[in-house]
Order: C-alpha cells, then sequence, then structure tokens
C-alpha cells in the first residue's frame, strides 16, 4: 500500500501530541458538548467499515461488514445530532427567541 | 467491476489531510464558547468529505452493503437523538459511543478473517488484537454506564469482595490470549479475547457510580479514538489513525479536566468506588439522626421570596427530572418584575454531565448573564437572602469542605450556607447521587419544601404573584 508502518508511527505519534495542544483551556459548560462532538468524530471509524465492506469475501465478512457500517453510521449520526442540540443553548438570544417553525405554521402564515 | 469513479491512493489521501485539518478545527472551536456551533459543523463537513471520497473509490460491488448499513443507520439514530429529552443527554453520548467502539472491534474482527486464509502476520495481528480489547471494553463500558444512567440498573457503585483481583486476572488473561491470538492466529482463540474483553470493560464500570460515571464516558469515549486509531493502522488508513489519535489524545485530556472540576483524580474514580463506603454513610446518618429538619409550605416561602433584594437559585438533577426549568425561569422573571435581583448559580458538575444546568435553562431561555459560575456565585452568597436549591443536593453539601472522612470531601461546591436563607425544593429526605447525607438539610435557616421541583416551583410561582 501506499504508506510503511513507520510512515503512520510518525503520523500517529505527531496527531496525539497535537490532540493534547489542541484543546488546552476548556470552560466547564463546554465538558459535556465537547466530549459528544469528540464522540461523533471518532465515528469516522465508518470509512474502515466501508473498506472492510469492499473486500468482504463471504457471507460471514459480509454480514460484519454490514453491521460495522450499520454501528459507525449511528456513532456519527446520533453525535452530531445530540452535539447540535447541545450547542443550541450557544445561539445568541435573538436567535432564539425567532418563532419555531411548527409543522403547519408555515401554511397559515404565507398564503 | 471496477470503480466509475477512479481515485488515486494519493489522491484520497491528500482528501483525507482535508478532512483532518477539519477535525483538528473542530476540536479547536468546540473548546470556545463563541465558535462551539461552528465547531460542530466544520467536523461534519471533514466526515462527509472522508466519506463520500473513500466510498468513490472503493470497489463498488459490495455497495449495497453499506448502503443498506448507512441507511438503516440514519433511520435509527436521528429520531433516537432528536426525541431523547435533554435529561438523558449523557446517556445518548455513551451509546452512540458504544456502538463506535463495537464498530471498531468488529472492523478488526473482520479483517482478521479476511487474512486468516493467507496468514496474519505479527505487524497486523498487534493493532487488530488492540482494536478489537478497545473496542470490546469502550461498548461494553459504554452500555453499562447507560444502564446506570437511565436507572435500568443501580446507579451507584456495585461491589464485591475481591473485585479488583477478579478485574486483574481477567486484564491478564486478555493480554495472555492477545499475545496468544497474534503469534498463533486462530478463530476461537479471537472470538474467547473479543468475549473477555467485553467482560472486562463491564468489570471496568460496574464499581464506578455516581456522579463519577460522567467522567467515566469521558475515558471510554478516548478509549474508542484509540480503537479507531488502531483500526487505523490495521487497514493501513491515514485519516482513522489521526481522527481516532486526536479524540483519543484530546479524549484522554478532557477526561482529566472533568475530574478535576469535581475534585477526584482519575485512578480514584476508577478505583476509588466512589460512595460505596457504607460504613462512612452510616457513621454520618448515625450522627444526624435526632436533628430535625424545617419544613415550610408554599405560601410563607414564597412570601420570603418575593419579599427579599436578592436570590439566588441553584439547579440540580431533580430540576431536570422533573422538566423543571421553565417554570423556574418563569419564578425569576416574576421575582424580577417585583424588584427583585435574581440570578442562577451553576455547579460545573450538576447534573448528571457537566454543563447540564447551563444547557437546560439556556433552553428555558434563562438570560445567558445571569448564569453564574461558582467562583462568581459564591462571591455573591453571603450577601444573597434567598437560596434556592432545586432538586440539588451534594454540590451544595458542606461535607466536602468540612468533612475528611466524607467521600465527597474535597469537591469544589456551592457555598449556599453563607447566605440569610437557604431552601431546598426535594422530593424526600433521600441523600443525593452520591449516597452522603448533607449536614445543611438539618440547619436552623434552612427549610424544606418536599415534593415534585416543578409542582413545588408553580406553587411558589401562583403565590409570589398572588403576594
Amino acid at each position: 500500500m501506499i504508506s510503511d508502518a513507520v510512515d503512520l508511527l510518525v503520523i500517529f505519534v505527531l496527531a496525539a501530541f497535537l490532540g493534547f495542544e489542541v484543546i488546552s483551556k476548556v470552560p466547564s459548560i463546554l465538558h459535556t458538548p465537547l466530549m459528544s462532538g469528540s464522540n461523533a468524530i471518532h465515528g469516522i471509524i465508518l470509512v474502515g467499515a466501508m473498506i472492510i465492506a469492499s473486500q468482504a469475501q463471504g457471507t460471514v465478512q459480509l454480514a460484519l461488514a454490514f453491521v460495522a457500517v450499520f454501528l459507525a453510521t449511528l456513532n456519527i449520526v446520533g453525535g452530531v445530532v445530540v452535539t447540535d442540540r447541545m450547542l443550541d443553548m450557544f445561539k445568541s438570544r435573538q436567535q432564539r427567541k425567532a418563532p419555531e417553525p411548527r409543522d403547519g405554521a408555515k401554511s397559515d402564515s404565507n398564503s | 467491476m471496477t470503480a466509475a469513479v477512479h481515485i488515486s491512493a494519493n489522491a484520497l489521501t491528500a482528501v483525507y489531510l482535508v478532512s483532518a485539518v477539519c477535525f483538528i478545527l473542530a476540536l479547536k472551536a468546540l473548546s470556545s464558547p463563541r465558535t462551539a456551533r461552528y465547531g460542530n459543523l466544520v467536523g461534519v463537513a471533514g466526515m462527509v468529505i472522508a466519506i463520500v471520497f473513500t466510498f468513490l473509490a472503493q470497489d463498488p460491488g459490495h455497495d449495497w452493503v453499506i448502503g443498506a448499513g448507512m441507511g438503516l443507520g440514519a433511520l435509527v439514530a436521528v429520531p433516537a437523538a432528536r426525541k431523547v429529552p435533554m435529561t438523558a443527554m449523557p446517556q445518548m453520548v455513551a451509546i452512540f459511543n458504544g456502538v463506535g467502539g463495537l464498530a471498531a472491534a468488529v472492523i478488526s474482527l473482520a479483517e482478521y478473517l479476511h487474512d486468516l486464509p493467507s496468514g496474519v502476520p505479527a505487524q497486523k495481528g498487534v493493532p487488530i488484537v488492540f482494536a478489537l480489547v478497545v473496542g470490546c471494553v469502550s461498548f461494553a463500558g459504554s452500555m453499562l454506564a447507560f444502564a446506570k444512567l437511565q436507572e435500568l440498573m443501580t446507579g451507584r457503585p456495585v461491589v464485591y469482595p475481591g473485585q479488583q483481583i477478579v478485574n486483574g486476572v481477567i486484564g491478564v488473561a486478555v493480554v495472555s490470549l492477545g499475545v496468544v491470538v497474534v503469534v498463533t492466529p486462530h478463530l476461537v482463540a479471537i472470538t474467547l479475547l473479543a468475549i473477555l474483553s467485553l467482560a472486562l470493560g463491564a468489570g471496568i464500570v460496574l464499581p464506578v457510580g455516581g456522579a463519577d460515571t460522567p467522567v467515566l464516558i469521558s475515558l471510554l469515549n478516548s478509549f474508542t479514538g484509540l480503537a479507531v486509531a488502531a483500526d487505523g493502522f490495521v487497514l493501513d488508513n491515514v485519516i482513522l489513525i489521526i481522527a481516532g489519535t486526536l479524540v483519543g489524545a484530546s479524549g484522554a485530556l478532557l477526561t482529566k479536566m472533568m475530574s478535576d472540576a469535581m475534585g477526584r483524580s482519575l485512578p480514584n474514580i476508577v478505583f476509588g468506588a466512589f460512595g460505596a463506603a457504607p460504613a462512612v454513610g452510616a457513621e454520618a446518618g448515625a450522627q444526624l439522626e435526632g436533628r430535625t429538619v424545617r419544613s415550610g409550605d408554599a405560601r410563607d416561602i414564597a412570601t420570603l421570596l418575593a419579599y427579599s433584594r436578592k436570590v439566588m437559585i441553584v439547579p440540580g438533577y431533580g430540576l431536570a427530572v422533573a422538566q423543571a426549568q421553565h417554570v423556574a425561569v418563569e419564578l425569576a422573571r416574576a421575582l424580577e418584575a417585583r424588584g427583585v435581583e435574581v440570578a442562577y448559580a451553576i455547579h460545573p458538575v450538576a447534573g448528571r454531565m457537566p454543563g447540564h444546568m447551563n444547557v437546560l435553562l439556556a433552553d428555558a431561555n434563562a438570560p445567558y448573564e445571569d448564569l453564574k459560575e461558582m467562583d462568581q456565585a459564591n462571591d455573591e452568597f453571603p450577601s444573597t437572602d434567598v437560596v434556592l436549591v432545586v432538586g440539588a443536593n451534594d454540590v451544595v453539601n458542606p461535607a466536602a469542605r468540612a468533612d475528611p472522612t466524607s467521600p465527597i470531601y474535597g469537591m469544589p461546591i456551592l457555598n449556599v450556607d453563607s447566605a440569610a436563607n437557604v431552601i431546598f425544593l426535594k422530593r424526600s429526605m433521600r441523600p443525593g447521587f452520591s449516597g452522603v447525607d448533607n449536614a445543611l438539610l438539618y440547619d436552623p435557616k434552612t427549610t424544606l419544601l418536599f415534593g415534585d421541583a416543578k409542582d413545588s416551583l408553580t406553587k411558589l410561582l401562583a403565590d409570589v404573584k398572588s403576594s
């Protein structure tokens, strides 16, 4: 493949340092949203699940690949939506005061 | 079959670089309140780029499997994540983290099966075993943490004699079996390894409970990141290594910040069995027995509130459970209309997650500038007439300051006892999440109003308006 083990090790070590440096001071109100946000990011495992799926040989491997794709998608989608809902609290007040669009409300106001 | 779009390995790596930059910017932006929302979006952008191009670069023969898996996943995840009440967010983080860990484990298992006929070299076997073990630990641990927070089982630490030894034995078995799997690849051995790893994950989480559970979820989140990075080595994939390692490292740091905010060390959380010291609890209970609490009625308390100059509201998990945030904010408005100065004192770990209370109060449109962080609130309590504690307990327990034998000793608390009057809205005399009794409840300046937080607040609101 494109890289040998040492290249990958270099990337790994640099990424580890970067991970420590990138979040230096986090106010406590952001601890949970940050955890949830990084939870969504490791949903990138979906890339791995797709690789497994494309090279699968036989039913067992294909079934495992399907399970992996399903689980990884749960991780990404769930992680992103939950994070977004948590971060709603950082919308400015004005944004939040705008009336919430409700089902059917559109047809009432228009016409 | 050949891919419809030809993307060279180098081009794909370049795409992964863009995606990696997105993830770094996302983590950075998520660390500041001003940019946090933008951070989540940048993370999504990085995710979409990596997924779309990986999909295009693949041999399309099994695309239907990928499509079906993703479709079903989105179909399940979107409603689950949208409908869940804000109070249950911590559990949802645990679940979505757990399934990510299991995905990492399943991928390493599938790759092992794929390579088994031609032999698995040790260089690949080591990361396969690592991803399998850590992914399984993260999955089992997260599911158990979910069960605890969802109250499907006791939220308290579960301990039994010789627990550390049992966990130690499982740990040693996992490591030895891992070596066996790498040296002499075998299907039975790796299956057994997966099962033992699940047991290890459960064993680690079982003795952790109470307010420590969220910190543990953060730790497991970091674990999943590392499992993903290991799969990057297995599959020779750069973005898995970068993103997984970023989450692993930043998650470890975040876990430390969270445990620091509670005044506890990480080893203490994982091995300390917080709140499991029945001897200490019983002793404290005996000391407190014989003392009386003063319970008031809503009308008296409403009058006290209405004629105060300054009121601080301390929200806790009880507020979240009762979904009482809207009534609480309404009560604050009614008091402000009478000229009372009202603010909210937010303990960083009040509720079940750091930031839990901020989310709820913002949901109810409480003015952001009225939410006081702990240090600021502690400066204001001495000049406060009434502190209204709504469903909080441990975060205002003076034992954390004064009683070295208390399991919560050393945790920074809101010093509500320095205010002139303290009112507790409580469901019962049951102690808080940590299982520690609160001497402040027996203090002469404390009045209790029993009942569901929402009902009590509604009564207070009506009485304040009519007084």
